[in-house]
């Protein structure tokens, strides 16, 4: 019988300490796959961010990097331009990227430095307890904002993939989700792509993906889910952004 | 062969650390150190190495970062205010182990402050200047030609301890041109295996660089392997000068620029008869504790100058304990104590 699914090379056997019905396991599972299909374990080097995906590295069996918070494009940014001949990739979650990050994360795509970003929204800093963070969504309750965010107290969802595709550095930007199991192979397919970006040599890509966070949504797994589907993606809609 | 410049000291820092290895350089405009980074950018790229301007200050470090984590010889620098904003990186640096070097041309504090010399980043240097329990090497030249001198000194000694290395100067230091022998063909020597970099898993089981330790006691073990290498450095890396000490009634403690004013207050006074000794420390981290507990004469006095308020004055006392009076006279703000102002305060200790 020709064996037709297996556990990734690049992931390590271990169980991880995220939430029931995070999207973190997945999206490093998918990561992990793509490493493996591209046959380039032996030549990643990642960088983790701080924030829910800190210890990423014990996860992932290959070479990684921690950065200080927000910095993680500023780390990459010198791994690859020593060593162009490695497949050097951020995982950033939406505080990391888009708010404490964000000056490194712009100039670093302004740069059009070669690298692969994969970028994990999911409205919320889930490692501190579920604050507001810059894509928490109009109306979203957080510990920071009990009564819901308020455009005119907090500011509106921070749409930074949109902003970085007008940059002339910048050359792939998908947006994708997992809340359907079509959904998370169309974000395979996007992280993939940006991996394939770098290895030919074409320029900054970044893939942001919506990801479930039920504990400070205050919500069931599937309820996480189906939020991601009718709400979240309307504020962010899905799609190739570039 | 060597041939001889007239060069600045910031030049001279980039041309030295160039010719120690160092093939990374990231950093941000700020003055008085600006002709250091248009050395780099200038300099760099002629010998295969990279050169990036950074957005900030923070990306340049963190970029120093990324850098040291694949095993380049890698560099930044900046003036004080900058340096300040280093710190978080400064910190990581310490806590992954990384060894980098980080050059302070110091300018007035505090706050934007202004761009003339001073020496009251010294407290920031020589206690971690950021989060933790850490420290990093700091090595404060005199001269230009020691500026560039000491850049392979600082590049070994992070290398070899895993550690962040501070060279800490001073605008006027910075600015100011003296003749420098350059050797036309550097032969820079790394002999420093470095199997914990990252440069992909072939072969190998993965390397990972990070400072983050979650599980208790972890974090604790880091810690006590930190202060067991801070000791033996401590043992083994203490740098300084010295003159006159075994007959001096005063010894003058200075370091930089102070230290060549000292100088010259000492030539003037002992051409008059006087009895006056010189300890210019090199290490300012870890202090020339050495060179005190060898000279703790009772009938000496030390007289610690400095272009600040008393921070080099704390480190004199610490190692005194007590046992001799130790002086201080200092300005800052940019005001350089002037050597008539040195000559008047070390005569009324006389």
């Amino acid at each position: 019988m020709k064996k037709i699914y297996s556990h990734p090379e690049s992931l390590r056997n271990q169980v991880t300490h995220y939430c029931p019905g995070c999207g973190h396991g997945i999206a490093h599972r998918l990561i992990a796959e793509v490493v493996d299909e591209l046959g380039i374990r032996e030549k990643v080097i990642a960088v983790a961010p701080v924030g829910c995906a800190v210890i990423a590295y014990d996860y992932w069996d290959f070479d990684c990097s921690e950065a200080a918070h927000g910095r993680a494009l500023a780390v990459a940014t010198a791994i690859k331009r020593i060593r162009p001949q490695n497949v050097v990739f951020t995982y950033q979650g939406d505080g990391d990227l888009a708010a404490i990050g964000t000056n490194e994360t712009i100039h670093a795509a302004n740069r059009g430095e070669n690298l692969t970003v994969i970028f994990i929204n999911n409205a919320i800093y889930g490692m501190t307890g579920g604050q507001m963070a810059p894509t928490t969504l109009l109306g979203q309750k957080t510990a920071t904002t009990p009564k819901g965010r308020e455009a005119q107290v907090h500011g509106w969802p921070l749409k930074i993939s949109e902003m970085l595709a007008q940059l002339a550095g910048v050359k792939y930007v998908e947006r994708t989700s997992l809340y359907s199991p079509q959904e998370v192979l169309k974000t395979k397919r996007a992280i993939k792509q940006a991996f394939k970006n770098q290895i030919d040599g074409i320029g900054f890509s970044l893939v942001e993906v919506l990801s479930p966070c039920p504990t400070y949504w205050d919500m069931s797994p599937k309820e996480a889910l189906d939020w991601i589907r009718d709400v979240m993606s309307k504020e962010f809609p899905l799609g190739k952004i570039k | 062969m060597s041939k001889k410049i007239l060069i600045t000291g910031n030049e001279a820092i980039a041309e030295g650390a160039i010719q120690a290895g160092c093939r990374f350089y990231a950093g941000y405009p700020i003055t008085p150190q600006n002709e250091l980074i248009g050395y780099m950018a200038r300099r760099l790229p002629e010998v295969g190495g990279i050169f990036i301007q950074a957005e900030a200050e923070l990306s340049a470090i963190n970029m120093v970062f990324g850098a040291a984590a694949v095993g380049a010889r890698a560099m930044t620098s900046s003036s004080s205010p900058g340096i300040s904003l280093k710190q978080e990186g400064i910190s990581y640096l310490a806590g992954a182990e990384l060894p980098a070097v980080i050059v302070n041309v110091m300018r007035g504090g505090p706050g934007l402050g202004n761009i003339w010399p001073a020496q009251s980043d010294y407290f920031q240097a020589t206690r971690s200047g950021g989060h933790g329990d850490y420290h990093s090497l700091v090595l404060a030249p005199a001269s230009v030609q020691e500026s560039c001198d000491i850049m392979q000194l600082a590049f070994d000694l992070a290398d070899q301890y895993r550690i962040p290395a501070i060279v800490l100067i001073d605008g006027m230091l910075g600015q100011m041109m003296e003749p420098l022998h350059i050797t036309t063909s550097p032969h820079h020597h790394i002999t420093t295996k470095k199997p914990w970099v990252l440069t992909g898993c072939r072969g190998r089981k993965p390397n990972i660089v990070k400072s983050f330790f979650m599980q208790q006691g972890e974090l604790e073990k880091l810690n006590l392997a930190l202060q067991k290498k801070y000791k033996l450095i401590q043992q083994k890396e203490q740098r300084w000068e010295e003159a006159f000490l075994d007959e001096a009634k005063v010894v003058l403690v200075a370091y930089g620029t102070m230290a060549r004013i000292a100088k010259a207050v000492i030539e003037q006074l002992r051409a008059t008869g006087k009895k006056i000794g010189l300890i210019r420390p090199i290490t300012l981290w870890p202090f020339p504790n050495k060179v005190f507990t060898k000279n703790l004469k009772p009938n000496t006095k030390y007289l610690v100058i400095e272009m600040s308020y008393g921070q080099m004055l704390e480190d004199v006392k610490l190692v005194v304990n007590g046992r001799c009076p130790v002086e201080f006279f200092g300005r800052s703000g940019g005001g350089v104590p002037t050597e008539e102002e040195i000559m008047r305060k070390v005569k009324s200790l006389l």
